[in-house]
């Protein structure tokens, strides 16, 4: 099974990179995303995929008993989940903001920070 | 199970980011009451400053220091160790702050207030320290992430076009950089089984050297971008010129050593081989940084923008030591670090007061302020000296640290480096000094008190110890002998190496 998914990780990525290659904001934030999806994907699979049983301690033991899924991974993604999806909304507002205020999705466009054509710097003292 | 109680002198391992973040959720509660906010931010961070003086204090004597959290073992648990890497760039970072918030004081709008500066300042600074002080690699993302979205608020705070046009471009490469952070530790988890750093030393040393060296690549990608390492560093001085002067200050100060600290972590100290395989890319980008920030510093007249290149070169020396491990020379690294968290600091501080006094930021149109406000012209002067490396100042030790460093190891592209390095930062600096200060006349401008202050204070904190380096000094080597053979970091953790 971990080939397959790995595979899929790696479509993901290559989806994210051509998306994020893109002048257009969106498409940039579109391939963000499925980045952090790929990356999910990919600590998922690094924790080994099995069809064992829930790692939940039945009572009275201290460990949970024969064959169990590793819930580290499960923890690491939903901690990577929703710091990433914050992440994104706040991008995502922050695109629409830039847009209202410099009408342009196209990074190309949006030179405020460092116009073009700036005059030679000082050549004498 | 852990069944011993942490002592509570220990607790200072963990009070510096619990400070911050209690404080900046009080300062959330207290939203309504302006008057109160810097005042609260202010008695958080000199308490933070206490616990990184008696933490530092204690790791240069005792050795590097642990608390593991929720009663499980070590490897498991996460851990929270601070050696003295870690706890003299948290305590030069509080430092940084404080004179930051005071510099605040005078220079931030009541709407600023109320949209919560000051809280984000706190998250910022928690995110820093917590990054410094953390001893488990996801727990360092978490880190990055908590920085990182306190700055994306501090970046577009205003809601300037400019700043949301330079919010576009930090945003968007930081974000993609902890992605591809998160990544390598995904696939490094997966190839060891464990995330405890303490623990990963031990784990790499037995794995297969060339997905470990894969996996260093990624790092080394993701923390170059974090850091502003050439190629990946166009977001910085694309980004860093927009906010008010006390964020760039900050921003400037403190988040590119977070990235220069998890190289020196991650390459250095957990994953040598891979460190030993990529160093000659290493040397090559280092070299490039080194060289190519300054001399962008000499064509630029935008002057934090100018400012924000002679930072890209500091980070390139940095960068160095990570690609060739002379023992000296990485505690020149570390060394650097602390001098930049402080110096950048000041300069960039140096630079808003500046823009106050002529109101604006591009050096073309400076005249005359030598004659007018020649105060601040010693602090730029002192500040430039400070950054170029000129003797008595505080950016000689860390050069001269690097220099003994690859003269030993017979690195003599580094040594040409260095020195070329300090050349050309010294006439970046210069520049700007005398188009700023020498030509032309003006009038006096007044300069609000609290961030004049500000700014001595942090010139003064440069000067001394540039004056009386020896505990920099001994601090770096301490750290960069722990950094190269990390057995007294892993015992403290609990673990054998």
């Amino acid at each position: 099974m971990e080939p397959v998914v790995a595979l899929l990780v790696g479509l993901f990525v290559a989806v994210a990179a051509y998306l994020m290659l893109s002048r257009a904001l969106v498409r940039v934030l579109l391939g963000v995303v499925v980045l952090g999806n790929a990356v999910n994907l990919l600590i998922f699979v690094s924790g080994r995929l099995t069809s064992a049983a829930p790692p939940i301690v039945p009572k009275g033991e201290a460990t949970p008993v024969g064959y169990f899924a590793n819930p580290l991974p499960q923890a690491l993604i939903l901690t990577a989940i929703v710091i990433g999806f914050a992440m994104f909304a706040f991008l995502i507002v922050l695109a629409l903001r830039a847009y209202q205020e410099m009408h342009a999705d196209d990074t190309d466009q949006m030179r405020l920070a460092e116009p073009d054509g700036e005059p030679n710097p000082p050549l004498e003292y | 199970m852990i069944e011993h109680v942490t002592p509570p002198a220990d607790w200072v391992i963990i009070l510096p980011v619990v400070l911050c973040l209690m404080g900046a959720a009080l300062l959330l509660m207290l939203r309504g009451a302006l008057r109160v906010q810097l005042w609260v931010t202010l008695a958080v961070i000199l308490a933070v400053l206490v616990c990184d003086a008696l933490l530092f204090n204690r790791v240069m004597q005792a050795g590097p220091l642990s608390m593991t959290m929720g009663k499980w073992l070590p490897p498991f648990g996460i851990s929270f160790t601070a050696d003295v890497l870690g706890a003299s760039f948290a305590l030069a970072g509080a430092v940084a702050t404080l004179c930051v918030v005071l510099y605040q004081q005078g220079d931030t709008p009541e709407a600023a207030v109320r949209d919560g500066v000051y809280p984000l300042v706190l998250l910022l600074l928690a995110g820093v320290t917590g990054a410094f002080l953390t001893g488990d690699l996801f727990n360092l993302y978490v880190w990055f992430e908590v920085m990182l979205i306190a700055s994306f608020g501090l970046i577009v705070l205003a809601g300037h076009p400019l700043q949301l046009d330079a919010a576009v471009k930090y945003g968007i490469l930081n974000f993609l950089a902890t992605t591809l952070f998160l990544m390598g530790l995904g696939l490094l988890y997966g190839l060891l089984g464990t995330l405890n750093m303490a623990d990963i030393v031990g784990a790499a040393a037995r794995a297969d050297a060339a997905p470990l060296t894969a996996i260093g690549a990624l790092f080394a990608l993701a923390f170059g971008m974090k850091a502003a390492v050439f190629p990946v560093n166009a977001w910085l001085p694309a980004s860093y010129h927009a906010p008010p002067p006390a964020i760039s200050a900050l921003m400037g100060g403190l988040l590119t050593k977070v990235g220069i600290y998890a190289l020196l972590r991650t390459l250095v100290m957990l994953l040598p081989v891979a460190r030993e395989h990529l160093a000659p890319v290493l040397l090559a980008l280092a070299i490039a940084t080194a060289i190519l920030g300054p001399l962008s510093a000499i064509a630029e007249t935008g002057l934090r923008r100018a400012i924000g290149f002679m930072l890209i070169g500091g980070v390139g020396l940095m960068l160095l030591s990570v690609a060739g491990v002379a023992p000296e020379a990485v505690a020149g690294s570390i060394a650097y670090g602390v001098h930049a968290i402080l110096t950048l600091t000041g300069l960039y501080l140096v630079a808003g007061l500046i823009e106050r006094a002529t109101g604006q930021g591009d050096t073309r149109q400076m005249r005359g302020l030598y004659a007018a406000n020649s105060s601040l012209s010693i602090l730029f002067f002192v500040l430039v000296l400070a950054v170029s490396g000129v003797p008595p100042f505080l950016g000689f030790w860390p050069k001269l640290l690097l220099l003994q460093g690859f003269v030993g190891a017979t690195d003599w592209l580094a040594v040409f480096t260095v020195l070329l390095n300090a050349l050309l930062t010294l006439i970046a600096g210069s520049r700007l000094w005398s188009h700023i200060f020498w030509r032309g006349t003006a009038e006096k401008a007044a300069l609000p008190p609290s961030p004049m202050m500000a700014t001595w204070i942090l010139t003064i904190v440069v000067v001394v110890l540039g004056l009386a380096p020896a505990i920099l000094v001994e601090a770096a080597t301490i750290a960069a002998r722990d950094l190269l053979d990390p057995a007294r970091y892993i015992a403290s953790v609990g673990l054998s190496p």
